[in-house]
């Protein structure tokens, strides 16, 4: 029995939220008493893989098919059930994220496994298995019982938080079979995006809204971003009207996230934004009007005009920033 | 083309979400239900392609009792050619995956297309589900869907950017934002609405799959507390309040 942990790797190298995902996979694993395995496609450095024995796995296995450069959810289930099936895994963990999101419901059907989406907590029991997960938008969560044999869970960015617990870590090499029309998709390129830190990526995000009358306006913010090491990402009129990349479109039918801190300026605070964005762990609000709903949601808050507060503030961070 | 939608039937995105009967069940008191808003955006597309000359014949299925019909309907008075329902309760995913799929073995379709995830219980999971039941391929979450010929093209958000697809038919793909450049709202006017009402809505029983997971109880996130205002002229306070006190500087 084993806890199988999918790894995506970015470019040969993994990020916090794959250490997010093996820390948890690894505390999962101490409840149902089982072994911890992580899962990657490509070739890896060793050093690199052995990363993962610093939050838990006891094993990583390689699949190292040249095909799975690119990426196809047919020949991801398909490879990732292969594994699963080999290292006898009763409980899943991909991320809620677009591979995880692609990937995992195939495998639910290939394992006849349940599959709760959007997971923010270790299981509550592991017998009837039962784990918390987001529902209404960010509005509220529920808890899902699994009751299939093979459960998958897929966990929400910033919901579980990194903690070493090293432990020795052997590497694996694996071939998988690639079924016949895994390809039929077929991808031609990827556009990437300006290189700046991704809204689900960053742990802090500077946030404008409408308030902000215009996309000539978001110099300060972006100043605000650059001191703070912070990411940009803006309310849904806002980039409705293309003030701003749809990328950076937080709320209920934008990006969730669950940054350390959410600054949000000239945003009013409708409970579709709230819904995306509530999961942050500290939010700041800063409007002119006292009666904005994000008063409610917010931990701090400033009543005034952002084209005042911002630039005054960007100076009081700058001085922070200089002193620490 | 054939298109098979699958629309979900969900509170409207302003909804304040209360539960009833010990936190178990949702409280639908003075709830307005919608059609998903990816799963309108989604179908706004096929009516755009439509209305720029690709010739499209959409029908529209969802997965619930009596009462999702006026949002089935209003698929049909937006401009969908025809309705199934399917009669039960869509509360397990790989139960739900499977109608659909059964919809799609019973017809003659090119595509079939869900939102990207419901907005209640945010699984995001059909596209994925109903493609590897039937042995199709599956893109999820699509941020751009062209039609060339007998190629469709299209795009998906990945870590650090966006994939660009290019693919034959069929297959199975769920519409996240953008999957329909400019979307107007498509408001179905009195003509729609009569119309909608002579379009055949066939409802069928479901096959059997067992459910695999339960909801059994919801929570409602824990109430703030109260937000501290500080002084605009004395942001400082503001910078200290974020090192010291919340620790997130």
């Amino acid at each position: 029995m084993a806890v199988l942990i999918y790894t995506q790797n970015y470019d040969g190298k993994f990020k916090k939220s794959t250490f997010e995902l093996v820390t948890y996979g690894a505390a999962a694993a101490k409840e149902l008493g089982t072994e911890t395995v992580a899962v990657t496609t490509g070739k890896l450095d060793d050093t690199v893989l052995k990363e993962l024995g610093k939050y838990g796995a006891s094993k990583v296995i390689s699949i190292t098919n040249a095909e799975l450069n690119d990426f196809s959810a047919q020949a991801y289930a398909s490879a990732i059930e292969q594994v699963a099936k080999n290292v006898n895994a009763d409980l899943i963990v991909f991320g809620n994220n677009p591979y995880g999101r692609a990937v995992a419901p195939r495998l639910s059907v290939k394992l006849n496994a349940g599959l709760a989406a959007g997971v923010v907590a270790l299981p509550a029991s592991t017998s009837p298995f039962t784990v918390k997960k987001r529902a209404y938008s960010g509005k509220a969560f529920a808890d899902v019982i699994i009751k299939s044999d093979i459960k998958i869970v897929s966990l929400n960015q910033n919901s579980y938080k990194v903690k070493e617990n090293p432990v020795d870590i052997t590497t694996e090499e694996f071939s998988a079979e690639i079924p016949d029309g895994a390809y039929t998709v077929k991808p031609i390129e990827v556009i990437k995006s300006s290189g700046k830190l991704s809204v689900t990526d960053a742990e802090i995000l500077v946030s404008g809204g409408r308030g902000l009358k215009g996309p000539e306006n978001w110099g300060m913010l972006e100043e605000m971003a650059e001191i703070l090491g912070a990411g940009t990402s803006c309310s849904r009129p806002v980039s409705d009207l293309d003030w701003r990349p749809h990328e950076e479109h937080v709320g209920q039918t934008g990006k969730v996230v669950a940054p350390n801190l959410y600054i949000a300026i000239g945003i009013s605070g409708a409970i579709q934004h709230l819904a995306g964005v509530n999961g942050s762990k500290i939010m700041v609000v800063i409007n002119t009007d006292p009666d904005a709903p994000f008063f409610e949601a917010a931990d701090y808050g400033i009543i005034g005009d952002a084209f005042e507060v911002v630039p005054k503030l960007n100076e009081a961070f700058k001085k922070f920033k200089e002193e620490n | 083309m054939k298109a098979l939608i699958c629309i979900g039937h969900v509170p409207d995105t302003t909804s304040k979400i209360k539960f009833t009967d010990s936190n178990t069940k949702f409280d639908t008191t003075d709830i307005k239900y919608v059609i998903g808003p990816y799963e309108e955006l989604a179908l706004t597309r096929l009516l755009d392609l439509k209305d720029a000359g690709i010739e499209m014949h959409i029908t529209a299925v969802t997965v619930g009792p009596v009462d999702t019909e006026p949002t089935i309907r209003k698929a049909l008075a937006m401009g969908a050619d025809n309705a199934i329902r399917i009669n039960a309760e869509p509360t397990d995913d790989l139960f739900t995956a499977k109608q659909i799929a059964e919809v799609y073995k019973n017809g003659d379709f090119d595509v079939i297309i869900t939102g990207k995830e419901s907005i209640d219980y945010n699984g995001s999971q059909m596209e994925g589900m109903i493609a590897e039941f039937l042995g199709l391929p599956s893109i999820s979450g699509a941020s751009k869907f062209e039609i060339e010929g007998d190629k469709a093209k299209l795009e998906q958000e990945i870590e650090g950017g966006n994939l660009v697809l290019e693919t034959s038919f069929p297959f199975v793909v769920s519409a996240g934002k953008g999957f329909c450049p400019e979307p107007e709202p498509r408001i179905p006017n009195m003509r729609g609405i009569m119309m909608a009402r002579k379009k055949p809505l066939q409802v069928t029983e479901p096959v059997a799959q067992d459910a695999v997971t339960e909801v059994t109880q919801f929570y409602l996130p824990e109430a703030k507390p109260a937000c501290k205002i500080v002084n605009p002229d004395n942001v400082e306070e503001l910078v200290r309040l974020l090192h010291e006190e919340a620790k997130v500087i």
